[in-house]
């Protein structure tokens, strides 16, 4: 099993150089774009992990509509980067405070798992052997029995979001002409053509 | 060594060979699949179509091929370099990575994974990209329009085909391909008909066919293919985001669109039309391979699409999106809600019962 630690470190260092190039290159459409291969290679390493269906759901949820949503921001913005520049220092605080509360976690996490290496198998449900049950049946069994509530609040409260966004930002705007299909159709020669006579030299 | 050898070796260069071999078999399909549509849109329009090179006009695609491969490529002064010619080499490359997981036939995959519809799924959503990348780095007004359009296309109608496969997936009970073909063996020609053998009354086309109206209409919205192929519109947009390409960047963003077209009718035979299984299991049919029947029935859909193309007037923007959104994001969503209602209550199909 050479191949898979192969893949291992170049899924890994993909994704850590392209994360980098993200905060890096100066250009806001390349940092989006190299986003992307980030997420495409941490996809690789969930299918490495087993997780396929994982990986597929991190593919067509944040590159094939996340990603393209932030694609379209980014080219309509006119980005000033001298304007950005300025005062960059003062969000240090916020930026250097969640860094560390991250950093904190990750070592809980696996300072947690150096310590007493039996943690990781101990969760609620462990991953089934693949050859048992495929991980799609696993994740489902488990996500619509168990969890069945908290699927379908975290459900409701992205519903929620939605539709409070669409409220906040749709406007009725007054004057616009829109087509009507129903009164298209409804039409009739009565209702559309009025036949007039018109007298020779007279005009209506 | 010899380890290395038997388990690296030769099923790398196994699974090389059967790649090379679909490519070359696909790209030689597409060659004369453009040569068809181009014909079939002339006969609609009382033309000859192409005639002039090769014998009735069938080497005519190469004729293209070699013609764009030997004109200069042309990368505008203000383009981003990188991307310009990125965009043309993602779109074509997503297209064809998308045929690993397509049996042709039973056990004829390059790759025939658990996941397989959810893959190509994945792929095909990311085809997107390349017209944003092309349209964006052209740094032009027509391109970027254009590029817009199709990202806010392409974006709405993967919604309604993302519900069209969730049915299919219902009914089946499995997201691999093999799974879903030979879950068209029984259906509802067995069901009614005592003593029928397997037939095209089965396949899902008819349980499902507002589905595979609605799948359809949207893979032809999804691959920019007319009457929805705004993105290129010519009395608008001039080419759209193609306007700044010449050459093999060009010639890569039309295989990327024909490849994509294929994998689309590929997919609908798939789903709807039984993929490799004859039209009626009794004696000359299921004589001929599963693969023949495979492709004809490629063609077909494929004989739909230019038809389509042919006939329909181009929509308008706001019509496409009204389509999308207004009318086959709720019927989708309904029949899912309908398909797994039915399931549930009569226990038809193949949904594992939670244990």
């Amino acid at each position: 099993m050479i191949l898979k630690p192969l893949f291992f470190y170049l899924f890994s260092l993909l994704t850590i150089g392209s994360a980098l190039m993200v905060i890096a290159s100066r250009n806001p459409v390349h940092s989006v774009l190299f986003l992307i291969l980030a997420f495409f290679n941490s996809a690789g390493l969930f299918i490495l992990l087993g997780a396929e269906f994982l990986a597929m759901i991190l593919v067509v949820v944040y590159v094939g509509a996340v990603a393209v949503l932030f694609l379209f921001v980014v080219m309509m913005l006119d980005v000033d980067f001298v304007e950005l520049r300025q005062g960059f220092l003062q969000y240090l605080p916020v930026g250097a405070l969640v860094g560390i509360i991250l950093l904190a976690e990750l070592i809980a996490v696996l300072g947690g798992t150096l310590l007493a290496p039996d943690l990781a198998g101990s969760g609620a449900a462990p991953i089934p052997p693949v050859d048992q049950m495929s991980n799609i049946a696993a994740i489902g069994a488990l996500l619509y029995t168990k969890y069945v509530y908290f699927f379908q609040a975290a459900g409701m409260v992205l519903l929620v979001a939605m539709i409070g966004a669409i409220v906040l930002t749709l406007r009725h705007k007054e004057g616009v002409k829109r087509q009507d299909v129903s009164a298209q159709v409804a039409r009739s020669p009565e209702t559309a053509v009025e036949v007039v006579k018109v007298e020779t030299g007279e005009g209506i | 060594m010899d380890g290395f050898i038997s388990t690296y070796l030769i099923p790398g260069l196994i699974m090389a060979g059967k790649s090379v071999l679909l490519l070359a078999t696909l790209l030689t399909l597409i060659a004369y699949l453009l040569y068809a549509d181009r014909k079939v849109w002339a006969a609609v329009q009382m033309r000859r179509g192409p005639n002039v090179v090769g014998p009735w006009g069938l080497l005519q695609s190469f004729a293209d091929f070699l013609k764009f491969i030997f004109k200069e490529p042309i990368i505008p002064s203000a383009a981003d370099k990188t991307v310009f010619l990125l965009a043309p080499l993602a779109s074509t490359v997503l297209a064809l990575a998308a045929w690993a997981v397509i049996p042709v036939n039973e056990g004829w995959a390059v790759a025939d994974i658990n996941v397989g519809v959810l893959y190509v799924f994945a792929i095909s959503s990311l085809e997107v990209y390349g017209v944003i990348m092309g349209g964006w780095a052209s740094n032009s007004k027509y391109p970027f329009l254009g590029a817009l359009r199709s990202a806010a296309q392409m974006v709405s109608y993967e919604v309604s085909v993302g519900f069209v496969i969730i049915t299919v997936l219902l009914v089946v009970g499995s997201l691999n391909f093999t799974d879903i073909v030979l879950a068209q063996t029984e259906g509802l020609g067995t069901m009614l008909i005592p003593g029928m053998p397997n037939s095209f009354l089965d396949w899902h086309w008819l349980v499902l066919f507002p589905m595979f109206v609605i799948f359809f209409i949207s893979a032809l919205a999804e691959t920019n293919r007319p009457p929805f192929d705004l993105p290129e519109a010519e009395s608008e947009l001039v080419a759209g985001f193609m306007v700044e390409y010449a050459s093999t960047p060009y010639l890569l963003f039309m295989l990327g669109e024909y490849v994509a077209i294929t994998l689309m009718c590929a997919l609908t035979t798939l789903l709807f039309l039984g993929g490799w299984l004859p039209p009626v299991d009794i004696a000359p049919f299921n004589w001929v391979p599963g693969v023949v029947w495979f492709v004809l029935k490629v063609c077909f859909v494929f004989f739909m699409f230019a038809m389509v193309k042919a006939i329909v007037p181009r929509y308008r923007y706001d019509q496409l999106m009204r389509l999308g959104w207004k009318v086959f994001l709720p019927l989708s969503l309904a029949a899912v809600a309908i398909v797994a209602f039915i399931l549930q209550l009569t226990g038809w199909g193949g949904v594992p019962v939670a244990g």
